[in-house]
């Protein structure tokens, strides 16, 4: 077997830990391996460039953007922080939660694509993470606000993730079906979307119990 | 009928926009750099069907070198203060919240409306492509909605959207030009090759180590491909149906599934999963790019061992 190809992969992995620039990398790691499998160079490159035209769906997310913004200008960020600090009882852990609870439903029943990170939790989510972590903590350093932030995105994608498959008209869920069928066992979507259910309920719990602990701990570390 | 291919035509005017205005911005260095960028983004989301795979091709390059050399910039379009922002905020009042929530209402309604009603069977948006056509119309009529309410200058839209592309960067290409990458690697046999060394470290008779082996392949070749539908194909086709389902006699709906749902732990830890992972980075200008994968390890690795544990219990009563 020719194990070159394989070489690809390794010139991603090194690119990203060496932390070079992820665009230069991936075009290198694509060129590498075409070029390893023993096409010729013009091939490889309209191999690529077909490739990303087949993928432009995922560059429709940015429409969003000019509207963001605009209600940025507007005080959209601001808003959503002095909304959170009228809350008496809303916590980060408590609101973030929450967001996992309503982005797995909402996956769950195929609307996976209303929410996201430009969508929601840019202008909304880590607004108002921050406004709650200061209340419960006092002014937030660095790192703290780096954690709140990063955990508000992790949320958004655990939530998708683990929702998304119960919704038995899914991608993920058509290509389960499609590969068995290639070996003669025929499944129903619904047969397979029952199965996301106990990783959604387990992703929720173990998550929502990494939220909770937060709280503990802006609440310990500060005023 | 209104197909994506009208998405794409809206989404390149609106790169192209922020083209133009990068070109005419003198407060950024790189100015022509952010132009080339953009302009080759609109280029390749309005006549992307018309220059051939080679011309697609080329134009990758083109948008990796400039990224990749360091010629993209961060534009200052002109916008409000943090304090007018607090004024705004104040004298607006809760309403603001009205516009932000147009985007997903119009998209959540929308999308139920138009499946659980007539109109469904009308055709008048491409066939599972419903909720992308109404995302878009939502972000017409919430820009409309801002127009009529606040009366911003007229290119605010293109200025404000420029701010944020800007502050992404790069990382708003990236993902799909892992999603080509991903492409390629499959073009090379990566999959089958993977596939037969995963076979090769399982050892013979134990089940559970069987499911194992086939839960963390799934995260691991998930983790270098960036998605979990790049590696369910190979893990399937090399443990998954021979061993787990056909020789072990296991229930393949649970076998699929939450193999599937290993593989997704594996998107939770990879920067190649970009989208996901590095975008979100850059939206809220994190210190680390890395932040946010992070941040998932400690969800994603309890979950796949209960995936595992999954697999082991309910497959095989």
């Amino acid at each position: 077997m020719n194990y070159w190809p394989l070489l690809g992969i390794l010139l991603v992995v090194a690119g990203f830990a060496l932390r070079l620039n992820p665009m230069l990398v991936v075009t290198v790691a694509a060129l590498a391996t075409g070029l390893l499998a023993g096409l010729d160079p013009l091939a490889v490159i309209a191999t690529f460039g077909k490739a990303f035209n087949d993928n432009r769906i995922i560059a429709i997310v940015w429409i969003v953007l000019p509207v963001i913004g605009m209600l940025e200008r507007f005080g959209l960020q601001q808003r959503a922080a002095t909304l959170i600090r009228s809350m008496r009882k809303a916590t980060t852990g408590k609101l973030l939660l929450l967001y996992l609870g309503y982005r797995q439903l909402t996956a769950a029943i195929g609307l996976h694509s209303t929410a996201g990170q430009a969508q929601t939790v840019r202008p909304l989510v880590a607004p108002m993470a921050l406004a709650a972590a200061e209340k419960e903590h006092g002014e937030l350093d660095e790192e703290t606000a780096e954690t709140v932030k990063e955990l508000a995105a992790a949320t958004d994608n655990v939530g998708l993730f683990f929702g998304e498959d119960i919704f038995f008209a899914i991608g993920s869920i058509v290509l389960i079906q499609a590969t068995l069928a290639t070996y003669g066992i025929d499944l129903a979507p619904l047969q397979l979307a029952v199965w996301a259910i106990p990783t959604a309920i387990l992703a929720f719990l173990i998550h929502g119990a990494r939220l909770l602990l937060l709280d503990r701990r802006l609440r310990r570390s500060g005023k | 009928m209104i197909t994506l291919h009208w998405l794409y035509l809206l989404a390149g005017a609106m790169f192209a926009g922020f083209a133009i205005l990068s070109a005419g911005d003198r407060s950024n260095a790189k100015r022509w750099g952010n132009a080339a960028f953009w302009g080759l983004m609109a280029l390749s989301l309005l006549g992307g069907d018309l220059i051939g795979d080679l011309g697609n091709g080329f134009l990758v390059l083109g948008l990796a070198a400039l990224a990749g050399f360091g010629f993209v910039g961060r534009g200052q379009p002109a916008t409000t203060s943090e304090a007018e922002r607090e004024a705004w905020s104040a004298r607006l009042g809760n309403k603001l919240f009205l516009p932000a929530l147009i985007i997903p209402a119009t998209a959540l309604l929308g999308t139920l409306l138009y499946n659980y009603s007539p109109l469904g069977s009308s055709g008048l948006f491409e066939a599972k492509r419903e909720t992308y056509v109404l995302l878009g119309l939502g972000v017409l009529l919430a820009i409309l909605t801002i127009f009529v309410w606040l009366k911003p200058p007229p290119l605010t839209p293109l200025q404000e959207g420029r701010r944020l592309i800007d502050s992404i960067g790069w990382a708003a290409v990236l993902p799909q030009m892992l999603a080509a990458l991903g492409v390629l690697f499959a073009a090379a046999g990566v999959g089958d090759i993977i596939g037969g060394l995963t076979r090769s470290v399982i050892p013979e008779g134990s089940l559970f180590l069987t499911a194992a082996v086939f839960g963390i392949g799934m995260a691991l070749f998930t983790m270098v491909m960036g998605n979990a539908f790049a590696a369910f194909p190979v893990m399937a086709a090399a443990i998954g149906v021979p061993l787990l389902i056909q020789d072990y006699g296991g229930n393949p709906a649970v076998v699929g599934a939450v193999g599937m749902l290993a593989g997704f732990c594996g998107t939770l830890m990879t920067p190649m999963a970009a989208n996901f992972n590095l975008v979100p980075a850059a939206l809220l200008e994190l210190k680390d790019q890395y932040g946010v994968v992070k941040a998932q390890v400690a969800t994603a690795l309890p979950l796949l061992a209960l995936n595992i544990l999954i697999i082991y219990v309910a497959a095989f009563r």
